[in-house]
């Protein structure tokens, strides 16, 4: 008989007042009885919903009956076999769009808290066994792949699993993308990227840090170092910035920047070199996942008010509902349905103010979103000291300017096929550097795609299938 | 990690280095960049590139211990290793197309312009130079201007060496002669290259200034370093590092960058920049 239940298992929490001053992660997993408690609730469907709303059709209630009967070992080898990042998916997923979103149980009351049971397992495996897998023998073909974020170590991951020789080429210092650089430590640690890079390591996958393809090496180049295959997943690295007066002032960064001085400057620590602006009053524009990192990192390194801006209502902002609620329990301010007109500044170029208007929910796009109108007349002051727009990125032009035939939207998005391959044969690519700002887990199964397209190329090339 | 093989002190201030970095060594060319990190506490710091020996896989970087991260990395020695060097960043230096160019470096910036000169002299361009520094004590790359220029001018703001001014006093004196050149290359402190681009201006010469505004990642990511060019937002890392002149907004790229001034050091508090102030009374 399942456990009826019908709220999610409470996960435990740092206290809101304490962890707003730390760095420390915020939500602290379940227990065995708990995570044992929480998967009773699974009803296990004969026809899994959950599953086919899983980027990477992770075999769930199985994984779950699994948790149920106290063997999370057999749990994690379910989940381990089409997700190789699970400690990562299960922190940073929007569970609630994705898998929980068509959960049976969610029809009257919570869905199973999916995500936070994936978590569970993959903490307590890396805890209880954490065991590296091995290098499978060489295929003799080596392969190349650009960025370490998570399309680029599921592909990584994916191809090594079939012998393939894989070099990952990292721009930055260590590797991880947006696990290091964009998404903070309280949301997940750091350690837990650093033990999935280990994995790959013993696996056989080399990383070369510090290599910017695109100057160091193009594309062409990596071909005449021998390697068969290309997989480009270089993110989606550029900034969008607010084209308004004041844009350029001091204290007004991007997310990318301020986040990075964080997260992979770990700014925030005394024994850091890098500096970090650390304003009273900041206003962050931005409804998304990276507008409450942001927000939440503004309230840590001691900011007294920090104001999330908002052009659309609450309802519409992307980020996960965990965010959003532990961004407000932490004490962020939201003002919704306003858009930043002006920055304001001083004479010596520091920002001070900001000029804000109502705005109002116009007509639906193709999208179906509406999208926001300004509404005439209501503009209205915001003091603040320091202003981080979170206003998503776009793809870096640097690979396509330097290879040439490789074929990008006006919006420098690289144009695949249905196997992840681009208008140059043998180079494949995944991740935000094709569908643009996007979720961690979509990047993964993207890699993961391309890599089992990879395998089929070169295997047919070679007459072995 | 990455190697030193080679160390000089230039002068009591200015050190040279050469890294092994044979990826880097492949590709820089003039008027690129490096971003090094001397250990993993260390904040990740652009120079540009001084030279760089394809053979031997290693490139050499000059610099002044100003910050925090100069002076460790110039405390480290030959034979020892600093933690990262990824290159080459940014665009290089437009050599093609000129006949006839000058080359303007200010104090350590000297070491970026010299292999800019050096670029350009080598296709034959004809190529003068202007070189300033502050006295006698701190000139660096005299010798190796002299080869890569076919006119070199050399500048003391007190007149202890060379000649007496600064090097816009060379530059307006040349100009106001009558040399034509097609473009203008200056490397230096900001204040210079605003100097030098407001003196360039009335007589409507090209000028490209190579600027070195604050970075992160130096590959495009974080925004940091971006300068208004003719009213549009640049990124100096990819877009960069040089520009026309006449068209960067001086003002403020200067505020920019002091944006981490109080919180790097204390000690330059007392420091004023000479090249602003010359700078300010030539607005009045």
């Amino acid at each position: 008989m399942f456990n009826v239940q019908d709220k999610k298992t409470p996960m435990p929490e740092q206290d809101p007042e304490v962890r707003n001053s730390n760095f420390e992660e915020v939500a602290m997993g379940y227990t065995a009885e708990m995570a044992i408690n929480e998967a009773k609730r699974c009803v296990q469907c004969r026809k899994p919903r959950c599953v086919m709303g899983c980027p990477v059709n992770i075999k769930i209630p199985a994984f779950i009956a699994k948790v149920a009967e106290g063997d999370f070992e057999a749990a994690y080898n379910i989940i381990n076999r089409t997700n190789t990042l699970s400690a990562i998916s299960g922190r940073v997923c929007p569970q609630e769009t994705q898998c929980e979103s068509r959960c049976a149980r969610g029809i009257k009351g919570e869905p199973v808290a999916i995500g936070r049971l994936e978590r569970f397992v993959s903490d307590w495996y890396r805890d209880n066994v954490n065991k590296m897998p091995e290098k499978v023998p060489s295929n003799g073909n080596k392969i190349a792949v650009v960025g370490s974020g998570p399309s680029g170590l599921s592909c990584a991951s994916e191809l090594a699993k079939r012998g393939y020789e894989v070099t990952i080429f990292e721009a930055l210092h260590t590797p991880g993308g947006v696990l290091v650089y964009g998404i903070p430590e309280f949301r997940l640690p750091k350690v837990i990227v650093a033990n999935e890079i280990e994995k790959l390591k013993n696996q056989g996958v080399e990383i070369m840090t510090n290599m910017v393809i695109g100057r160091v090496l193009s594309i062409d180049e990596l071909f005449e170092m021998d390697y068969k295959a290309v997989y480009i997943a270089s993110g989606a690295g550029l900034p969008i910035f607010l084209r308004i007066p004041g844009a350029s002032l001091n204290e007004v960064s991007s997310a990318n920047e301020y986040l990075t001085r964080i997260n992979l400057m770990k700014a925030y620590r005394d024994e850091s070199d890098t500096p970090i602006m650390s304003g009273r009053i900041v206003i962050i524009v931005g409804g998304g996942n990276v507008a409450m990192d942001a927000a939440r990192s503004a309230k840590r390194l001691g900011a007294s008010k920090v104001y999330v801006l908002y052009h659309r209502g609450e309802a519409e902002m992307t980020a996960r509902l965990d965010e959003q609620l532990h961004a407000k329990e932490e004490g962020i301010i939201f003002v919704t349905r306003a858009d930043p007109v002006e920055i304001l500044g001083d004479a010596d170029g520091s920002v001070c103010a900001v000029r804000c208007i109502r705005t109002l929910s116009g007509e639906p796009d193709k999208t179906g979103r509406r999208h926001p109108v300004p509404v005439p007349g209501s503009e209205f002051l915001m003091k603040a000291d320091s202003v981080i727009l979170c206003l998503g990125t776009t793809p870096n032009s640097l690979i396509c300017k330097t290879t040439p035939g490789l074929e990008a939207t006006k919006k420098g998005l690289l144009v695949v096929d249905d196997t992840g391959m681009t208008s140059r044969e043998n180079v494949f690519a995944g991740g935000d550097a094709v569908t643009g700002s996007a979720t961690v887990i979509m990047a993964m199964g993207a890699g993961k795609k391309a890599a089992e397209a990879i395998d089929i190329k070169l295997r047919m090339k070679q007459g072995l299938c | 990690m990455y190697k030193i093989v080679r160390k000089r002190e230039l002068n009591s201030i200015v050190t040279y280095m050469e890294i092994e970095a044979p990826f880097v060594a492949r590709k820089a060319k003039a008027g690129q960049f490096i971003i090094f990190r001397v250990d993993d506490k260390s904040e990740r710091v652009p120079l540009t590139i001084a030279g760089y020996d394809r053979e031997n896989g290693t490139v050499s970087i000059i610099f002044q211990k100003v910050g925090l991260s100069t002076k460790l990395l110039g405390a480290k020695n030959e034979g020892e290793y600093i933690q990262d060097f990824v290159g080459p960043l940014g665009n290089p230096t437009d050599i093609e197309g000129k006949k006839k160019v000058c080359v303007v470096g200010g104090g350590v910036g000297c070491a970026i312009a010299y292999p800019s000169a050096k670029a350009f002299k080598e296709i034959g361009v004809e190529t003068d130079v202007i070189i300033g520094f502050r006295n006698r004590d701190v000139v660096i790359l005299e010798e190796e201007f002299k080869a890569a220029s076919d006119k070199l001018y050399l500048m003391t703001d007190d007149g202890s060496y060379g000649e007496h001014g600064f090097v816009t006093d060379k530059l307006k004196s040349l100009l106001e002669s009558g040399e034509k050149y097609d473009e203008i290359l200056a490397v230096g402190p900001l204040p210079m290259l605003k100097f030098v681009s407001m003196t360039t201006k009335p007589f409507g010469v090209k000028t490209i200034v190579s600027v070195a505004p604050i970075m992160v990642d130096g590959t495009g990511m974080c925004g940091s370093c971006r300068v208004t060019v003719a009213g549009e937002m640049k990124f100096a890392c990819v877009d960069g590092p040089e520009f026309d002149g006449h068209q960067v907004d001086f003002d403020e790229l200067i505020k920019r960058n002091s944006l981490y001034k109080d919180l790097e050091s204390e000690k330059h508090k007392d420091h004023i920049c000479r090249m602003q102030k010359m700078a300010d009374e030539l607005i009045k």
